[in-house]
């Protein structure tokens, strides 16, 4: 037995490991990982929420947490990639307009 | 015990891979340490007993976002990230906070969380189950995110394809004779204009 609290403390470091890339990080491709690294972090506490509950609901919001995070790694690379063809950087400190 | 021991031994990992993205400069070494967390959350979900969201863990997660991620940085030829004024000053502000918010969860979830504890395998759910509640109850989600899916799929073609860009790029590395079709006026897409 262990208690759920470790699990959700597992998650919220999870959580604040994304945080802090996200806020340190100037590589945009390491700052998009911090963002699925944030997303893991919330399953895990679905699933560990799920298995104290008994139910199934929260595994079937892990599924749909992972179909957002699939759809918004597509689009998220895709920009990332645009972004990259017109500016030659991938430094987020020089990627300062909103125009492509 | 066991569940104790195996939990930590996979946090560890977990934790691990997590301050070794933070601490890593170059992309790559964070996408693989990436890949490590998400493995190592598979086995979590194991130990849970929610072995279906572990073994799509390990195949969407770890296998195809993460293919994306390297593809993207190889295709992209990304090196290590250079450090700016804006980023000391991130640190400076973001590394605080965040460790005082971790420490604030922290102490409430272990000392004033009246939660229970969660035995190995804790979960009933088996594939069928999870079906079955999938394509009943949560049937409108389920079709509203498979369209989700399409538009990405179109915003994805859409954004990363931008032939007149890839003609440009054709013509400035000195290629001696572009395809004709290449030359020919792209549709008009944002930013096309865009000279350097």
């Amino acid at each position: 037995m262990v208690p759920l609290s470790y699990y959700l403390v597992l998650s919220g470091f999870l959580f604040v490991c994304g945080v802090l890339g996200f806020l340190i990080k100037r590589n945009i491709i390491t700052i998009f990982m911090s963002i699925e690294l944030m997303l893991n972090g919330v399953n895990l506490s679905f699933v560990a929420f799920a298995a104290q509950w008994h139910s199934l609901s929260g595994q079937i919001f892990v599924f749909f947490v992972m179909v957002v995070a699939a759809a918004e790694a597509a689009v998220g690379l895709a920009i990332i990639i645009a972004v990259y063809r017109t500016r030659e950087t991938l430094n987020v400190d020089q990627v300062n307009l909103l125009k492509l | 015990m066991l569940h104790l021991i195996l939990f930590l031994f996979f946090g560890a990992i977990c934790v691990a891979g997590a301050v070794n993205l933070l601490v890593q400069s170059h992309p790559i070494n964070s996408a693989l340490s990436l890949i490590v967390v998400m493995a190592s959350l598979a086995a979590e979900y194991l130990l849970l007993g929610a072995e279906f969201v572990a073994a799509v863990q390990v195949i969407v997660y770890a296998g195809a976002i993460m293919v994306l991620f390297v593809i993207t940085i190889m295709l992209l030829n990304a090196g290590a990230e250079q450090h700016t004024k804006g980023s000391r000053v991130a640190i400076l502000i973001g590394v605080p906070g965040a460790l005082i918010g971790a420490v604030l969860v922290a102490w409430t979830l272990l000392t004033r969380g009246h939660t229970g504890s969660v035995a190995m395998g804790a979960l009933p759910g088996s594939p069928q189950d999870i079906a079955r509640l999938l394509f009943h109850e949560f049937l409108l989600p389920f079709e509203i995110t498979s369209v989700l899916i399409l538009i990405a799929i179109m915003g994805a073609v859409v954004l990363a394809s931008r032939p007149e860009a890839i003609a440009r790029r054709h013509t400035e590395s000195h290629q001696p004779d572009p395809l004709p079709q290449e030359r020919q006026p792209a549709p008009q897409l944002v930013g096309s204009g865009k000279e350097h």
